[in-house]
């Protein structure tokens, strides 16, 4: 089983990105969890989503406190939360991050296991006009977990978008370039 | 054939109602089951189910009005949680005194004050002796079968069901589905012809009229009596929708229970994360087990304690108090029980999660911990425990 711990701020899609996320594995015949973690939610507070991903059915209901990999929407929360906190020692962290990537080495100080970062935020300004990291994060992470190959991910989010924005169909190429480059521009594992 | 979806428990609840296509649904928003009629006004809206919906301004309202649609014939149901059934607590008297069979889903939630809209169970207990079936859910699977199974066993029964699973952990939580046809569905619950009704023009009847003192005392006697009696139907609805589903279901499920020295019992969610632990123990040779009551009213006291008299411990887990000085309803109930069977296992009770509190494996490890302390001295220390409290 893979277990995935979101770290984002309210409005940012943190949530929607797990449960898109879930979907992608469900479509691969995943057994799959997709929750948020509810608290007073508001615009720009710091909030939680997780992931479980597994080959048998999933029957434990709780928080996941020891994550094999974390997800971070905003660099900010370095600042604020102990994001690789029980975070396994073989398991990897990826960062939404415009910083160099020693230098968020640094800022996560006892962190010694594999740092991933992208710059999702830029992607979704170039692609989307606007930033909602949260397609870029997806697709990130997807090639950090190997959960699909990039044909299959690619494949599978053009159906999802279809279905998702059909009222809105002009969206969906920006947001297929927002996920080709994410896979294409993650960097590190080191 | 089966469907194979991923959706929230909500979701999950929507979709069965959408399947059973009732006759009503009159229901007030509130959180976590806020999304039960909302999905389900869509579907209205679409023109995807023929029901009649009734946006009421309050939960006495909802249950007014799905009493008085029930007692017109109709096939009725409603959503609600905490504070909502609170306030429904009156109606649901009525309709249980009615002898109505109308499907009440509870998104389970703790109570103010102070104000938290997270999960425990402190709202469908405080209901417990209102004269609804009450039917619990481990997940989202589980919440989408009984909400199919409740209309079946509700209208057999002459009373009302109450369907409860965990706020945000089964009704926000995205899982794996099978779904039922839409054809199957309807056929299992089949159409709906209720043997009396106020709208019968051939039949001049009144329901719930003034009941003096012997009168009351009769009906009160007939609807324990159809309580009890529920238990079999329950059964056979169970197992006409396992011919269908496969999916098996009883009063109560036992996990590892046939060998188990230390046995746990739980409601809803927090059962997967001890059957999980049970597992992990079971591989270091303790023999742990777990039964998970899907059925609170009827209470199942004869066969439970007939499945509990080879333990040598057993804690009993309720997620809310009774504040009564001693412990909560789902220990108290049990213990009782055992007592009547002359059955004397030593027996703990556990409170934990209120207000949502997460539960994780250590904390169950810890009461496996204590049984097996307690199973070795044959005595128990402290009769209540407050499990996973923190500073």
């Amino acid at each position: 089983m893979i277990e995935i711990r979101w770290h984002g701020r309210g409005g940012q899609g943190a949530k929607t990105a797990s449960l898109l996320l879930a979907d992608a594995a469900f479509n691969t015949g995943k057994y799959i969890q997709g929750f948020p973690e509810y608290g007073p939610e508001r615009m720009g507070a710091p909030i939680t989503a997780y992931n479980r991903i597994s080959d048998t059915p999933i029957r434990i209901h709780s928080n996941i406190y020891e994550p094999d990999y974390v997800v971070v929407v905003d660099d900010s929360l370095l600042e604020t939360v102990d994001v690789t906190k029980g975070l396994k020692k073989d398991g990897a962290i990826l960062i939404n991050t415009n910083k160099d990537i020693n230098e968020i080495a640094k800022e996560l100080k006892d962190y010694k296991g594999r740092i991933y970062t992208i710059d999702a935020s830029k992607i979704s300004r170039e692609c989307l006009k606007a930033n909602y990291p949260n397609t870029a994060m997806l697709s990130a992470i997807i090639k950090i977990t190997g959960i699909m190959t990039k044909d299959e991910l690619l494949k599978d989010m053009k159906e999802s978008f279809k279905h998702k924005f059909a009222r809105k169909p002009e969206v969906i190429e920006p947001n297929m370039e927002a996920i080709t480059r994410a896979y294409d521009e993650v960097i590190g594992g080191k | 054939m089966a469907i194979r979806e991923r959706l929230s428990g909500n979701e999950a609840v929507a979709t069965a109602m959408k399947q059973i296509n009732p006759d009503t649904v009159a229901a007030y928003p509130i959180t976590p089951s806020t999304e039960v009629p909302q999905y389900f006004s869509n579907f209205v809206a679409n023109g995807s189910v023929t029901t009649e919906f009734i946006p009421v301004e309050s939960e006495h309202s909802a249950m007014s009005a799905c009493i008085g649609a029930a007692a017109a014939g109709g096939r009725v149901m409603s959503a609600t949680s905490s504070q909502g059934l609170a306030l429904m607590f009156e109606m649901l008297y009525i309709a249980s005194g009615m002898r109505l069979p109308l499907t009440l889903i509870c998104g389970n939630r703790a109570l103010s004050a102070p104000l938290n809209i997270h999960n425990d169970h402190s709202d469908s207990m405080g209901v417990r002796d209102s004269g609804f079936i009450q039917l619990y859910c481990e997940n989202n699977q589980e919440a989408y079968d009984n909400t199919i199974m409740a209309v079946k066993i509700a209208e057999r029964a002459k009373l009302p069901v109450m369907v409860c699973y965990d706020g945000f952990i089964t009704s926000h939580s995205v899982e794996n589905i099978m779904l039922m046809e839409n054809d199957e569905v309807k056929k299992f619950v089949g159409e709906y012809t209720p043997s009396e009704y106020l709208l019968d023009e051939a039949r001049n009847i009144s329901m719930g009229p003034l009941a003096l003192q012997k009168d009351y005392f009769k009906f009160k006697v007939e609807l324990a009596q159809a309580m009890t009696k529920s238990k079999d139907i329950i059964l056979d609805v169970a197992e006409e929708f396992y011919q269908i589903t496969g999916r098996k279901y009883e009063l109560y499920e036992k996990y590892r229970m046939d060998d188990a020295e230390l046995g746990i019992i739980v409601l809803n969610s927090t059962a997967g994360t001890v059957k999980d632990t049970v597992d992990k123990l079971r591989n270091k040779g303790i023999k742990a087990g777990v039964i998970k009551p899907r059925v609170f009213r009827p209470l199942p006291y004869l066969e439970l304690t007939n499945d509990l008299k080879n333990l040598n411990a057993l804690a009993i887990m309720d997620k809310c108090d009774s504040v009564n000085g001693y412990s909560a309803p789902l220990f108290s109930e049990i213990t009782s029980a055992m007592y009547t069977a002359s059955l004397n296992v030593p027996t703990v009770n556990y409170i934990y999660g209120l207000g949502g509190c997460d539960v994780r494996e250590s904390d169950i490890v810890e009461v496996y911990n204590n049984l097996e302390k307690i199973a070795k001295n044959k005595k128990i220390d402290k009769v209540t425990h407050y499990l996973g409290l923190q500073d």
